[in-house]
């Protein structure tokens, strides 16, 4: 018999750069044709548990959209074990939130070990504090400006709800901050633990924070939810209760597997909005935004 | 770095092979099985293998992720039969869906996406109007395209549910009608067999030269190896249980006009999968068997399909197989047109 099907022959695809990545509780390999997000990402995720075994939950992988757009405009594409069919190509000079933007996908339609909130999330004491709404919400900058003040930055984009447990994983990638949110953090973190300013993206200005330390090594750790927040920039600061039924409907939507989770993702989701206190809250600065939650924090038994 | 899914195939044969492997390797074959769509049906053969801690929970995942689509398929598959009861004739399970019905070993941890159901061709204006009324709208809105379809396809343009967002495809035979072998989609409905469900599924023959057809004839091998182990799996099962199984299939390939298919198949299969075939089906090796086999390894490690002339030449060829010379260049050209 021949040995057809072995050794491997013309016709060959580029060769890929490549880096292991461990967030939370998921391993990533990503592969690039250009070495650029990867030094970026390496040097970004420098206090990151570093992998040495070679295993991985999800592969992710940029390359050119077409053969030529590897040096003339480069173009990175996003795609990897999971993807979506009418992904937006993005330029080489973004192509950190390429890589970002890679991993996010993975999760969100291949991770099933939890359910996801797309949410932001600190904890304190054992507890966490999970914020969610739509994008300008104030989500993610409110997280990593808590985080700076106290509190263990856990995830400004995914909530791992545990289906058995109850308890909130964190998922703490590097916080994505937009527009005017990149200056406000400039006053309060120091330069070094920004990464490149990305002009002009798909979604405005984007920069990128390492989250402290701290929170870096404790990503293992989780905690207990203890208080949900919906908040919404640009009202004059109040505070709102909202009913079971609209909280499940809009975790709902919310989550991005919580269809791929069957039976799994319904219970977990209604354990949890039986047993969380919930408030839509309005505020027009990050230290109104403080106060109000340092308010119902301390209320919570 | 693999250069292609050898190690996908070895670890399906013969789930032992996968002791060998490093966590590097591990994560390779992880990502060519999910892009092969084979991660699910790759789980459960290594249930009985002692996988690295690392690995458990993947294939826990996969093992989960295609219950929950059997689950869904199957409730699909009852959504339609409830859609079509009024019309009182035979709808048969095609693929996916009809391997979890009928609760073959095919059907274990294998992905599912749309729900493919077969009726006869003079009930179809009568199924469209039926799973119409019943939330199911058109996909597709060009002109060219719904016309393209009822005059030369095998199947009505494709339907989505608008609530469950689920797809539905309606044919009425195995192959384009463009394609050279005509297969006897009456003898096919007629040999059905009926579920508890009141549901039908094609008889053992019908079922496997379907996924025969399917995996040459109706496109350009793009997930082949899926294919391929749905082959070699209803090989094993209806081999091992009935006999008479290989004169039938001589008798229902020779009827559909599918012996060269069933043939290469067969011998696609032994070759890669180890399945036992009967020699008089799979007949002699062929030197094209060869560029077979090199198309449906073609992928690495990072999960990318490679081999780019290869895959180019199946897909001129597929679309070769699909219709005549000048039909063709007018698809083309009025595809091209469009953008």
């Amino acid at each position: 018999m021949l040995a057809w099907s072995r050794g491997t022959g013309v016709g060959q695809v580029a060769r890929l750069h490549h880096l292991y990545l461990t967030v939370g509780p998921a391993r990533f390999r990503v592969a690039s044709t250009w070495r650029q997000p990867l030094d970026q990402l390496a040097a970004l995720y420098k206090d990151y548990p570093a992998s040495q075994d070679g295993y991985a939950d999800f592969t992710v992988r940029l390359e050119p959209e077409k053969p030529w757009r590897r040096y003339i405009r480069p173009s990175v594409h996003i795609s990897g074990d999971y993807w979506l069919p009418d992904a937006a190509p993005l330029p080489l000079n973004q192509s950190l939130l390429a890589a970002e933007m890679g991993m996010n996908l993975q999760m969100a339609l291949g991770w099933r070990r939890h359910l996801l909130l797309h949410a932001s999330s600190v904890e304190k004491d054992g507890k966490a504090l999970l914020m969610t709404g739509l994008s300008g919400s104030g989500k993610s900058t409110l997280s990593a400006m808590l985080a700076e003040k106290g509190w263990r930055f856990m995830g400004d984009e995914f909530a791992l709800l545990n289906p058995d447990t109850g308890m909130v994983h964190s998922f703490p990638r590097l916080i994505s901050l937009k527009n005017e949110a990149i200056a406000a953090m400039q006053a309060i973190v120091p330069d070094n633990r920004f990464g490149p300013l990305m002009k002009d993206t798909p979604k405005g200005d984007i920069r990128h924070i390492v989250p402290p330390l701290d929170s870096v090594n404790k990503m293992a750790d989780p905690a207990k939810p203890a208080l949900l927040l919906f908040p919404r920039f640009g009202y004059d600061p109040a505070l709102r209760d909202m009913g079971k039924s609209e909280i499940f409907v809009r975790l709902t939507q919310a989550s991005t597997n919580y269809v791929a989770l069957g039976e799994v993702g319904f219970r977990a989701l209604t354990m949890f909005v039986d047993t969380v206190p919930v408030k839509a809250i309005d505020y027009q600065s990050a230290d109104q935004a403080e106060e109000l939650i340092d308010g119902l924090w301390g209320e919570l038994s | 770095m693999m250069h292609n899914a050898q190690s996908l195939v070895d670890a399906l044969r013969e789930p032992d092979t996968v002791l060998a492997l490093d966590g590097a390797k591990w994560a390779d074959l992880i990502s060519i099985a999910r892009a092969e769509s084979l991660v699910g049906s790759l789980a459960h053969r290594l249930a009985d293998i002692e996988v690295p801690k690392q690995v458990e929970p993947i294939l826990r995942d996969a093992i989960q992720a295609t219950d929950l689509a059997r689950q869904q398929a199957l409730w699909e598959a009852d959504s339609a039969r409830r859609a079509l009861a009024p019309l009182n004739c035979k709808t048969v399970l095609m693929k996916g869906t009809a391997y979890v019905a009928a609760n073959l070993d095919v059907g274990i941890g294998r992905s599912i996406g749309d729900l493919d159901i077969m009726a006869a061709r003079d009930q179809l204006p009568a199924v469209e109007e039926l799973l119409l009324d019943a939330g199911w709208e058109w996909v597709k809105q060009d002109s060219y395209d719904d016309q393209y379809y009822r005059d030369h396809m095998h199947e009505l343009p494709p339907l989505i549910h608008r609530e469950r967002d689920r797809m539905i495809d309606v044919h009425h035979t195995i192959l384009p009608l463009t394609a050279r072998p005509t297969p006897n989609a009456v003898e096919i409905l007629n040999a059905a067999i009926k579920l508890d469900s009141e549901l039908y599924v094609m008889a053992p023959a019908d079922m496997l030269l379907h996924s025969v057809a399917h995996l040459f004839a109706d496109g350009d091998l793009a997930g082949g190896l899926r294919n391929l182990w749905d082959i070699d799996r209803l090989v094993q099962q209806f081999a091992n249980e009935d006999k008479e199984f290989w004169t039938e299939l001589a008798t229902r390939a020779k009827l559909h006009q599918l012996e060269r298919h069933l043939e290469r198949a067969l011998r696609l299969a032994a070759r890669l999968y180890g399945t036992p075939v009967c020699e008089d089906r799979a007949g002699k090796t062929r030197f094209a068997d060869f560029l077979y086999v090199r198309r449906l390894l073609a992928r690495d490690g990072w999960g990318r399909e490679n081999r780019k002339f290869t895959r180019q030449a199946f897909y001129i060829r597929s679309h070769w197989l699909r219709m005549p010379p000048l039909m063709l260049a007018r698809h083309l050209w009025t595809k091209w047109r469009k953008g």
